[in-house]
């Protein structure tokens, strides 16, 4: 069909939409004359199946694509998602399921010999690498059969240390994601890769002669060196062609910031092992920059409290460390913190420029903090840094302006943290350019008519992230050859000419560095699914290579830089670096940078301009942006465990909102879930209200991400069912609001409209009750009941016991039933350690993908029927303006004496001797009285049929070690009993017989494993060398609700605090009820 | 010992009625031809029954999700509607068991209809157990029944308790309604013209000739079944208060919920027969039969139970601050002030205030406004049921796990549903089925019994 003459050169702008909605027999009448035309002149088909056919009518395409559905556009809106997933599975299986396994022939070998190392029921484990915007994440891929089943991470890459984020788990459901782009699509209709090679290729001979003139690259931040290498080439061959770049969610203002002060780009990376002082100013650093994984497993290190002591470093040095945020809302980083200092976003700044002005990184000027408050706050703050120079850490990065980020680095030279706390690296990302200046340059270029071929690659959608006031859309109709190339269809591909599918990064070969420099090395677990091609693959057409695949090109590149011309020792290089997923000592070592002279003085100027424009107009309420913490800047949109991922700190799924303070909405009148309309410099938007505890006066927050109008084959219209696979959210576009000059904040006008938008939230679901807010009453209701333990670290050193004191824990044996003697064999138990819960929710989508956890769909959220076996209960302390945060995992507490288990009728959950509360799917008939009986509600039930049985992709992602459950039937955490079984099955080939314990801290649930800080363990309670021993035995242990004597096997560290003593002073002056609260109640 | 004077008694019949009379005017219902009105009100019932039919395919096929119970409410209607319906039958047997041994009399007009109200009751109730199941086909698992699995229900559940008391008492509610029945259905054959129906009640009637050895084995069966059913009355509503009282869950975990689940269940039964009596004794004319000393007596039963209910509430209260148990007055609190508030007060009104009006004889004497009461207690007894379901189950122990809950449309179409079958079988039963027990009506005829016949006029006489 790219042959047809008809339709070639047509603008085919948001065409194909329209015309595939057309039916048979609705369209223009058939022209037999031109068909008889054609049929002399033999342009056409020589063989043909009808006349429509001949006449390559829309109609006839709209048929054939119904007859074999390549994509989803051509369902008609609406269908139901499971109607879509069983049309798509059908449409799979009839197509022999080419689709999914397209092998070269060469590789066709038919199993006359086992292969080495698969065993049918054993996994193997695969080390590879995910990125995230550009960065990468070490992991391990575990693979049944040829299928990857489970991520998790590296324990020998730098930014993984063995845990992972919740993007990186979540990889696996973008792999078999049904959505994902099928089809190498040209103007909306299949194309084929060697129409696009040769269609490329004449462009490129075409535009030769003028040094490639006309052609652009647009990609998001490339950290890949074969892919930098490959550009590279073809801009020596194409000297006049131009690499653009646009990372919407990136480190825009962290870029230019470096430029001013250092006059060239650097990365900035961190070494909080070292750090004995946090200041944490309006910054995500710790838990969704680059290295996070990493940084937040360093950070808990210092912040473990153990045996009433500081637990250190493993070498027994260094003291806890104390963390103080200044910030506009509320942080992860916050709700691991020491002290809070809530301030709005010009005052944030202002207090930046105090805080450089007390430590003599700025000049001095006159008074600029606003309140009594602060400036105690920064006295206090000033002293401790000052008692730490050289271990402490100023945090200030994308979210300040680069004249506060240039007072920030000038501080942390200041007080000698270079070096130590804070490294300066060459930069990571390849060939650094300031994106936003690279997009505004290629949209002028294109509005100019200077740009010929446009080529997008790795899943940019510039259409829908470019700053709203560029016009991208629009300018890139301008261009001559557009093309993308992206895992889904999204709003750009609708633009474009070409678009071809992504492989995903599990079905690629490539290379990426980590936030430290660390090479990091890419392997397919399976061939592309969908026939995806990896950027190295396009760009391998630029080169003239269009059939080389990316293994080759990957070696390729590797032959050039690994040790060891002679091929045979090249081959050892490789496959250690297979082995180890990462090129060992390519981290970037550290760079002599100084703050340039006169850079702090004139951030200082413009920081005091800022703020006196920001007090004269005291009620403008601040819009910030910021990435999704789920979906991050929509690129995660169609993958459903993150869309049904609580948002840490809100707890709202499936949606953004416009995000304001309880005094904010108060002023301005607003209630939960309605809707208003926000206009920023003249663009209007309209999102729905949501109020959180713990955000500055007239500041509200948007995140990015959500309000897609396209992500793979479905729109964003309604569907009553949500399947295994991803859906798009709804919720509000930010980008609509967000302009290029103002990234992260801008003022906003706010109208009420009236109307009501349902936001599924999974705490408290926000009912309100008559007393007011119910996330207030719920928090004093948790307080009263002391869910969460707390206490100082200065309050524990004077009694050890002091969290033992409060226990209520009934006696031994106080229950009615038979004691059971569970000191023989294994007893397995958890323990979690709520000092470094940042609430990160990783280990939710871990469980979620190791145990088979089905996504229920926003409807069934607001129902409150979430199915994650774990969940972080959120709590806040304190004043409802400005409270404390308080992370909790629950998981199943696997209690002793289980309330669940008497009332069961037919006994389906029951004890195991191992201390186990098990569930036996088979046998429950859905009662749900153990789900009442419950009094920490971890078990969940399916009221509909949730998980998706019939698709053939969710059968190949499912872990076959864990049972998919049918509806009707109750299922909770069962601390990965798979991973037990599978344990002692190794031991028990392993060991001597009759010795067939499973090894100490051998074994890990995958919460565990994927937690970042560290924050979970899990082991043998009658063992003493299992850590999670050690942590019962621990002076900060309890049970929650233990009073109930369910004597919960899961149990917790109480959550310690290490607080300034000056501060908490001060705040007991001014708030004498809080003093006698930590006093007396909880230190 | 002072010869004291029998306290008068206003007549169980009204009089001008012989045997032949009481005989000609029960059946007669029955051997009539079909009243259009039966028509009517049976076509309606039929249609919602029809409603309940097409809400439980559609739950079969959808699975209890498309109610809305959820997390953390994992019982809503289903197991309020199961209670409420377990409850309205206790007053069935009560009449027929406890009144029969102690020997009153004027049982004799309700009980037949009375005891039919238990059995379509339970019926309507036997059925939400197994339909809120997440898996209803498995049902039968919690019987003990002998299985290759190996398996035996788990004998510590309440709801094994419940599988056990539901079934007994269907069970001996329903023989005990057919053994009460044989005699009267000897009448009918007897009376019918028709072919059809005499061989159909000759069959029911199992061959009863009135000898006096049938009358014999008769008498001793239906004592025995009366003695069998009276412990049920108290039982069968304490084995299903259990089902919350066993629960840790606060609002549930209570011991003073048997004794108030029974008393509740009667009050909400005499409440049931009231709302039943009132328009049938006016459509069939049956008002020399169930005659206002009946309908004071029930308000007066009414009352008892209504107060002991009330004691309950106010005791659950008592406790929660007497307990000294945070979580325990939190639940309490939040019945008052918290989000289903007004379910709490509206059961407060219907089942504590409204019924109070009964002390006066005004009103204890006014049919329309005993029907009015009984109505509103039937609300305040489902309203009751509500609370303590619903309302324990959403605030309980972690604020985290609180939530809301509120029936979907299937829930309400599968309500009013079985309304519909209770209905229709009603409907069918006063149809073809004699609705008052004819020979024990006869028995009490004045001149039969030792009731003394008083002659003149009927009034009430107020003592």
């Amino acid at each position: 069909m790219d042959s047809d003459p008809g339709v070639t050169g047509k603008g085919v702008t948001g065409k194909c939409g329209a015309e595939a909605a057309r039916r048979p027999g609705e369209g223009e009448p058939l022209d037999v004359a031109a068909v008889r035309e054609r049929l002399r002149e033999k342009k056409g088909p020589e063989f043909w199946r009808s006349l429509d056919e001949l006449a390559v009518t829309p109609e006839f395409e709209d048929l054939l694509h119904r007859e074999f559905p390549r994509h989803v556009t051509e369902w008609p809106e609406g269908v139901s998602r499971r109607g879509f997933l069983q049309l798509a599975s059908a449409s799979l299986a009839l197509a022999g399921l080419t689709g999914c396994t397209k092998q070269p022939l060469e590789k066709i070998v038919p199993y006359v010999r086992q292969p080495e190392q698969v065993i049918p029921g054993r996994p193997l484990f695969f080390a590879t690498t995910l990125t995230h915007a550009g960065y990468a994440m070490g992991v391990l891929a575990e693979s049944h059969l040829g299928r990857p089943t489970k991520i998790e991470g590296n324990p020998d890459h730098p930014a993984s240390l063995g845990a992972t984020d919740a993007y990186a788990q979540a990889a696996l459901l973008t792999l078999y994601d049904p959505d994902r782009s099928q089809e190498i699509v040209r103007n909306g209709r299949t194309g084929t890769w060697s129409g696009f090679a040769s269609e490329v290729n004449a462009a490129l001979r075409a535009r030769q002669p003028l040094g490639g003139e006309g052609i652009r690259l647009l990609t998001g931040t490339v950290t890949s060196p074969t892919l930098t290498a490959q550009i590279r080439e073809i801009l020596t061959r194409f000297p006049n062609a131009r690499w653009h770049r646009w990372e919407p969610a990136g480190g825009h203002q962290e870029h230019a910031a470096a430029q001013r002060a250092f006059g060239r780009p650097v990365t900035t990376r961190y070494d909080f092992t070292k750090a004995d002082v946090i200041v944490s100013i309006q910054s995500e650093a710790l838990t969704q920059s680059p290295g996070n994984v990493r940084y937040q497993r360093d950070f808990a290190a210092r912040r473990r409290v153990r045996g009433g002591h500081p637990a250190g470093l493993p070498d027994g040095s260094a003291a806890m460390n104390r963390v103080y945020c200044v910030e506009s809302v509320p942080t992860s980083t916050m709700t691991v913190s020491d002290h809070r200092l809530l301030l709005p976003p010009a005052e944030v700044e202002g207090f930046v420029l105090a805080l450089a002005q007390a430590l003599g990184a700025a000049p001095a000027s006159n008074t600029v903090l606003a309140d009594a408050k602060s400036t105690a706050w920064l006295q206090a703050v000033v002293e401790d840094l000052q008692a730490h120079r050289g271990t402490s850490l100023i945090l200030g990065d994308e979210y300040l302006s680069p004249a506060a980020q240039v007072l920030v680095h000038a501080i942390n030279q200041a007080l000698g943290n270079v070096g130590s706390t804070v490294i300066y690296t060459d930069p990571v990302e390849s060939d650094p350019v300031d994106h936003m200046e690279s997009l505004r340059a290629l949209v002028a270029d294109m509005n100019a008519g200077r740009v010929e071929m446009l080529v997008m690659l790795g899943s940019v959608n510039p259409v829908y992230t470019a700053p709203a006031d560029l016009g991208f859309a629009k300018a890139l109709e301008k261009v001559g050859l557009r093309i993308q190339h992206g895992l889904y269809m999204d709003e750009t591909s609708e633009y474009c000419h070409w678009h071809i599918p992504a492989a995903h990064e599990l079905e690629s070969w490539g290379d990426a560095r980590a936030f430290d420099g660390t090479v990091s090395v890419l392997q397919p677990l399976i061939d592309p699914l969908f026939g995806g091609k990896t950027e190295s693959e396009i760009l391998a057409v630029f080169s003239d290579r269009p059939d080389t695949g990316s293994h080759d090109l990957v070696q390729a590149y590797w032959k050039t830089q690994l040790p060891g011309q002679v091929p045979k020792d090249f081959d050892a290089a490789w496959q250690a670096v297979l082995h180890d997923g990462l090129v060992q000592n390519t981290q970037l070592p550290p760079i002599g940078v100084a703050v340039a002279g006169g850079a702090a003085q004139a951030a200082a100027g413009e920081i005091l301009a800022g703020l006196a424009e920001a007090r004269a107009q005291k009620d403008r309420v601040t819009l910030l942006f910021r990435p999704d913490p789920t979906i991050h800047d929509g690129r995660y949109a169609s993958n459903s465990w993150l869309q049904e991922l609580p948002k840490p700190i809100t707890k709202l799924t499936w949606d953004n909102a416009l995000v304001l303070g309880p005094a904010t909405a108060q002023r301005l009148g607003l209630k939960v879930e309605e809707t208003v309309e926000l206009t920023v410099d003249g663009r209007k938007l309209k999102a729905a209200v949501w109020i959180l505890p713990g955000q500055a006066e007239s500041t509200a927050v948007l995140t990015l991400g959500y309000g897609r109008t396209r992500t793979g084959h479905l729109d964003a219209s309604g569907r009553e069912d949500v399947g295994v696979n991803g859906a798009v959210g709804r919720g509000f576009n930010a980008y609509a609001l967000r302009t290029s000059n103002a990234l992260w904040a801008a003022p906003v006008e706010i109208r009420r409209i009236g109307e009501r938008y349902q936001l599924a939230c999974t705490q408290n679901h926000h009912a309100l009750d008559p007393q007011g807010n119910e996330d207030q009453l719920a928090s004093v209701e948790a307080e009263r009941r002391e869910v969460i333990r707390k206490t100082t670290l200065a309050a524990l050193s004077k009694d050890t016991a002091v969290i033992q004191e409060e226990r209520e824990k009934p006696g031994e044996h106080d229950t009615l039933y038979p004691q059971y003697d569970y000191s023989k064999g294994h007893a397995w138990g958890m323990a979690i350690d709520l000092s470094v819960c940042t609430g990160c929710s990783s280990c939710i989508t871990a469980c979620q993908a190791e145990n088979n956890i089905p996504v229920v769909g926003k409807d069934q959220v607001l129902a409150g029927r979430e199915m994650h076996w774990l969940r972080i209960d959120r709590y806040f302390e304190g004043d409802m303006d400005d409270p404390q945060i308080h992370n909790q995992p629950i998981p199943c507490m696997h209690c002793e004496t289980a309330p669940c288990e008497v009332v069961c009728p037919v006994a389906a959950t029951t004890h195991s001797h191992e201390g186990l509360n098990d569930m036996v799917y088979n046998r429950c008939v859905g009662t749900r009285y153990c789900s009442n009986n419950c009094p920490y509600k971890v078990r969940r039930f399916n009221f509909l049929r949730y998980s998706d049985r019939t698709s053939p992709l969710a059968a190949m992602m499912y872990n076959p070690d864990v049972t998919v459950r049918m509806r009707g039937v109750m299922e909770k955490c069962t601390y990965c009993v798979q991973r037990i079984e599978q344990a002692k099955i190794e031991s028990k080939i392993d060991d001597d017989p009759g010795h067939e314990k499973i090894p100490v801290n051998t074994l890990q649930t995958a919460c565990q494993q994927a937690c970042p800080t560290h924050a979970i363990v899990f082991g043998d309670i009658n063992d003493k060398a299992w850590e999670v021993t050690q942590w019962k035995a621990d002076p900060l242990n309890y049970g929650l609700l233990e009073e109930l004597n369910t004597r919960p096997r899961t149990t917790y560290l109480a959550k310690v605090r290490n607080p300034n003593p000056r501060l908490e002073a001060a705040a007991g002056a001014e708030d004498g009820s809080a003093e006698e609260r930590t006093s007396h109640g909880h230190s | 010992m002072a010869t004291l004077e029998k306290p008068y008694k206003p007549p169980v019949v009204a009089p001008g009625h012989d045997t032949a009379t009481v005989t000609d005017k029960i059946s007669s219902v029955v051997l009539q031809r079909t009243p259009k009105w039966w028509f009517i009100g049976f076509g309606i019932s039929f249609l919602l029954l029809m409603g309940f039919l097409f809400g439980v395919t559609w739950l079969l096929l959808k699975g209890v999700g498309i109610w809305g119970v959820n997390q953390p409410v994992g019982w809503g209607f289903a197991i309020i509607n199961f209670v409420w319906w377990i409850g309205i039958g206790h007053a069935g047997t009560l009449i027929s068991a406890i009144l029969l041994l102690l020997r009153q009399e004027w049982r004799t007009s309700i009980n037949r209809f009375a005891e039919a109200m238990t059995l379509f009751a339970v019926a309507c109730a036997g059925m939400y157990p197994v339909l809120h199941l997440g898996r209803p086909w498995l049902a039968y698992w919690l019987f003990p029944y002998p299985n290759t699995m190996g398996m035996w229900p788990n004998f510590r559940s309440p709801l094994v308790w419940d599988v056990f008391a539901v079934s007994t008492y269907a069970t001996v509610s329903a023989l005990f309604w057919y053994v009460g029945l044989i005699p009267d259905l000897a009448t009918l054959r007897d009376r019918s013209k028709n072919r059809f129906w005499q061989i159909v009640y000759g069959f029911g009637s199992m061959g009863w000739r009135g000898s006096a050895a049938h009358w014999h084995n008769y008498e001793t069966a239906y004592l025995l079944l009366a003695g069998l059913a009276t412990p049920l009355v108290i039982s069968v509503h304490t084995v299903v208060s259990f089902d919350f009282a066993i629960g840790i869950i606060p609002g549930w975990h209570a011991t003073i919920f048997p004794p108030y689940f029974v008393a509740g269940a009667i009050y909400a039964g005499f409440a049931m027969v009231l709302l039943l009596s009132i328009p049938l004794r006016v459509a069939f004319g049956l008002q020399d039969f169930i005659t206002m000393r009946h309908l004071q007596n029930m308000a007066k039963v009414m009352l008892a139970t209504g107060l002991i209910v009330l004691y309950g509430y106010i005791m659950e209260f008592f406790f929660a601050w007497y307990s000294g148990n945070h979580v325990e007055q939190f639940t309490f609190w939040s019945r008052i002030n918290g989000p289903y508030r007004w379910h709490w007060y509206g059961l407060i009104f219907c089942n504590g205030v409204a019924p109070q009006v009964l002390w006066l004889r005004r009103f204890r004497t006014s049919p329309f406004w005993l029907f009015l009461v009984a109505l509103i207690v039937s609300v305040g007894m489902w309203l009751e049921r509500f609370v303590i379901v619903v309302t324990s189950l959403s605030r309980d122990f972690l604020p985290s796990s609180w939530g809301m809950y509120a029936g979907t449309k299937w829930d309400w179409m599968i309500y009013v549903g079985t309304i519909g079958l209770f209905l229709s079988l009603l409907f069918l039963f006063i149809r073809f089925l004699p609705m008052i027990s004819i020979f024990e009506m006869r028995t009490i005829v004045p001149g039969t019994t030792g009731e003394p016949s008083l002659g003149g006029e009927y009034t009430e006489v107020p003592r």
